[in-house]
């Protein structure tokens, strides 16, 4: 049942590279009209899965299925997938009429069709009237429009979009990200999008994908991901974190800098080895004789929406977020909320 | 006739000024701008210019258009167009009877035909084999391209003069490739002397300038563009022919305006593997400066050469209104 919903499925792809393995045993699959991100640092192995299903790349080994048929072997050009490129490899030699049109005149369509198609994508992307205009003379955010035009005149089945926010700038970033996740909606399109930037995957997404050297570490929903992360890497890479080494004690009770905490978790066994992660924004300050924990106040950074103090306890730094500021140098008792607490099981790597 | 350097008064006159001219502006430039400026180092090689490159094209005008005695004249014109002009004046001169002897010599119009047919088919050839090889090198997946690169280059680290020499000793009746033969049991063939050899020549020496500037712009396209094509619907050879060809016209005009300019001109090789059956332009304005000591026909001979390669500079300029090609447009 759930199989037909699959669009594109892979199945243990892995890719060698002279023998280095950058993709080891990625199983994955792509509903219609999701919007699934590959998020990770450089180097994880989330561009070379999008260009295997581009068709750049061929899997070592493994099944790529698309709509349940095996295309690992089928060229880029016969696949119903496009790709908006990082850098958004524009055809210098074209005006951006042309550039847009590339597709539809490859397809061999009537003029006035084609003529129809790219003026209708050029509202889309807000950028109606610049059709005899030379790519060169375009600013990057309007290059990125029209990358994303060119790919999305043809109709394309999956949108592959490669860090396509990268070279811009912060405000212009958030202001593409919101119109393609509405680009994304109104069109009813799969979008497969790759990043490092976790704020955007969980702006954008509806299924984001943690990598890291060749494995998925999560699949999830941004708030699951967040709330819940699977192991200490990721719960560092999405947001900031206070990562610990700690002990769970016992079921409901965790021990970690010199201190035992109660807590949710269970099942760990006793004394068992756990990481434990709070999120900064997860501490309470309050005062030195009611924290359960009390640390001395290293430094005060001022974030715009709350402060980010650094505090002290002796066995550990945390970092807290708050929107109260204390002084610097001031001693401050912190108490977490047993919920707040992620605990799980220490990364192998 | 003369041809010492003894100029009328107002050739150096123009020259002193042209001179002097030039010292003023870069004392001028020194005093505007209380000390050195930085365009101020280009002084140098634009003395050196003026000197080797303007001067000696203000001789070449002014030898062409006047005769051996200093006074101006279009004769020299005229010879390019007929090279029997002398003895047919001098028949004009006879009357009647010796007049039917006049006939046109078109030895320098056929000769100037046919250095620019060779040119062409050297141009042609050049860029048949020359950009398959560049798209060769600058394939980032074939590991034989750089050292590819190198096979050309090294050939250029010997002088040309003695590279042509080397394909005599090749091709000559009793060279390696007649030896060869005659060792398998073959008649010897012909292979000097003939306009086949002195094109073969020409493309040996002239091929590298297609080549290289194909090579840099193919090695400088983004391999992304190649990808959206084909992620657009562009199998292999439509990659080639709308987005890789036309992105690489640059190097191609670049690469036609090395191979063709200096072809037209050469000289050297058709004398060394032409020996004589097939002159071109460039030996026949050496012949008329050297063999025949007739500097006025030699520059205006010259001069017509010039304004045929700036007359193509400009049309090449046009197809590449930026330069990006990186040649000598």
């Amino acid at each position: 049942m759930w199989e037909n919903e699959h669009l594109i499925d892979l199945k243990k792809i892995c890719k060698e590279y002279d023998g280095v393995k950058v993709l080891k045993d990625i199983d994955l699959y792509i509903r219609k009209k999701e919007f699934v991100t590959l998020l990770g640092p450089s180097g994880c192995g989330k561009t070379t899965t999008l260009r295997i299903i581009g068709g750049f790349e061929t899997p070592t080994s493994g099944e790529l299925l698309f709509e349940g048929k095996e295309i690992s072997h089928i060229p880029p050009y016969k696949r119903r997938v496009n790709t908006v490129f990082q850098k958004y490899a524009l055809f210098p030699h074209l005006n951006v009429f042309d550039n847009i049109a590339f597709g539809l005149k490859l397809k061999k369509l009537p003029k006035s069709e084609i003529a129809r198609k790219v003026d209708a994508m050029l509202d889309l992307v807000n950028l109606q009237g610049y059709g005899k205009r030379h790519v060169d003379a375009l600013s990057g955010g309007q290059q990125q429009r029209v990358a994303i035009a060119r790919s999305l005149v043809n109709e394309p089945e999956v949108l592959l979009l490669d860090e396509p926010l990268g070279a811009l700038d912060l405000k212009l970033r958030k202001e593409m990200q919101l119109e393609l996740k509405d680009m994304q909606q109104r069109l009813g399109i799969t979008f497969l999008y790759v990043t490092h930037d976790q704020e955007e995957a969980l702006t954008m997404s509806d299924t984001i994908v943690v990598m890291r050297d060749g494995n998925i570490l999560q699949i999830g929903d941004p708030k699951r991901i967040y709330d819940e992360p699977a192991n200490a890497f990721v719960a560092d890479f999405i947001g900031e974190s206070n990562i610990l080494k700690g002990t769970m004690v016992r079921d409901e009770l965790v021990e970690f800098a010199g201190s035992r905490f109660p807590c949710v978790d269970f099942g760990f066994g006793e004394n068992a080895p756990v990481d434990v992660v709070i999120r900064p924004e997860d501490i309470m300050l309050v005062g030195e004789d009611v924290g359960q924990i009390v640390g001395t106040i290293k430094s005060v950074l001022f974030k715009g929406v709350h402060y980010e103090m650094m505090i002290d306890t002796g066995a550990y730094t945390f970092k807290v977020h708050s929107t109260s500021m204390q002084p610097q140098g001031s001693r401050v008792g912190l108490n977490i909320v047993p919920f707040n607490m992620h605990i799980m099981k220490p990364m192998e790597v | 006739m003369r041809y010492d350097m003894s100029l009328p008064w107002w050739a150096w006159a123009l020259m002193g000024a042209g001179l002097i001219a030039f010292i003023a502006m870069i004392a001028a430039s020194i005093r505007r701008n209380n000390g050195v400026k930085r365009s101020l180092f280009a002084a140098p090689y634009t003395l050196w210019m003026i000197l080797f490159t303007v001067v000696p094209v203000i001789l070449i005008a002014y030898y062409a258009f006047t005769d051996a005695s200093g006074a101006f004249t279009l004769d020299n014109f005229r010879h390019f167009w007929d090279s029997n002009y002398t003895k047919n004046q001098l028949y004009a001169s006879l009357g009647p009877e010796a007049a039917a002897f006049i006939t046109r010599g078109t030895v320098n119009v056929d000769t100037l035909v046919y250095s620019l047919w060779m040119a062409f088919l050297c141009t042609v050839i050049s860029l048949l084999l020359g950009y398959p090889a560049a798209l060769f090198m600058a394939d980032r997946q074939m590991k034989l391209g750089p050292s590819l690169v190198v096979l050309f280059i090294i050939p250029m680290w010997m002088n040309f003069l003695l590279r042509t020499i080397a394909w005599m000793s090749l091709l000559e009746d009793q060279g390696l490739i007649n030896q060869f033969l005659r060792w398998l049991g073959f008649d010897g063939v012909k292979l000097m002397y003939n306009s086949g050899a002195v094109l073969l020549g020409m493309v040996y020496n002239f091929l590298p300038f297609m080549v290289f500037p194909i090579y840099t712009v193919l090695s400088k396209q983004d391999p992304k563009l190649g990808e959206a094509a084909q992620d657009l619907g562009c199998n292999e050879l439509k990659t080639f022919t709308k987005v890789t060809l036309p992105l690489s016209l640059p190097g191609v005009i670049s690469g036609i305006t090395m191979v063709f300019m200096p072809s037209v001109t050469t000289f050297f090789i058709p004398r060394m593997l032409g020996g004589g059956n097939s002159m071109m332009f460039g030996d026949l304005i050496e012949l008329n400066f050297l063999t025949e000591g007739n500097w006025n026909v030699g520059s205006a001979l010259s001069l017509i050469m010039m304004i045929l390669i700036l007359v193509s500079l400009s049309i090449l300029r046009k197809a590449d209104p930026k330069g990006e090609g990186g040649g000598m447009v």
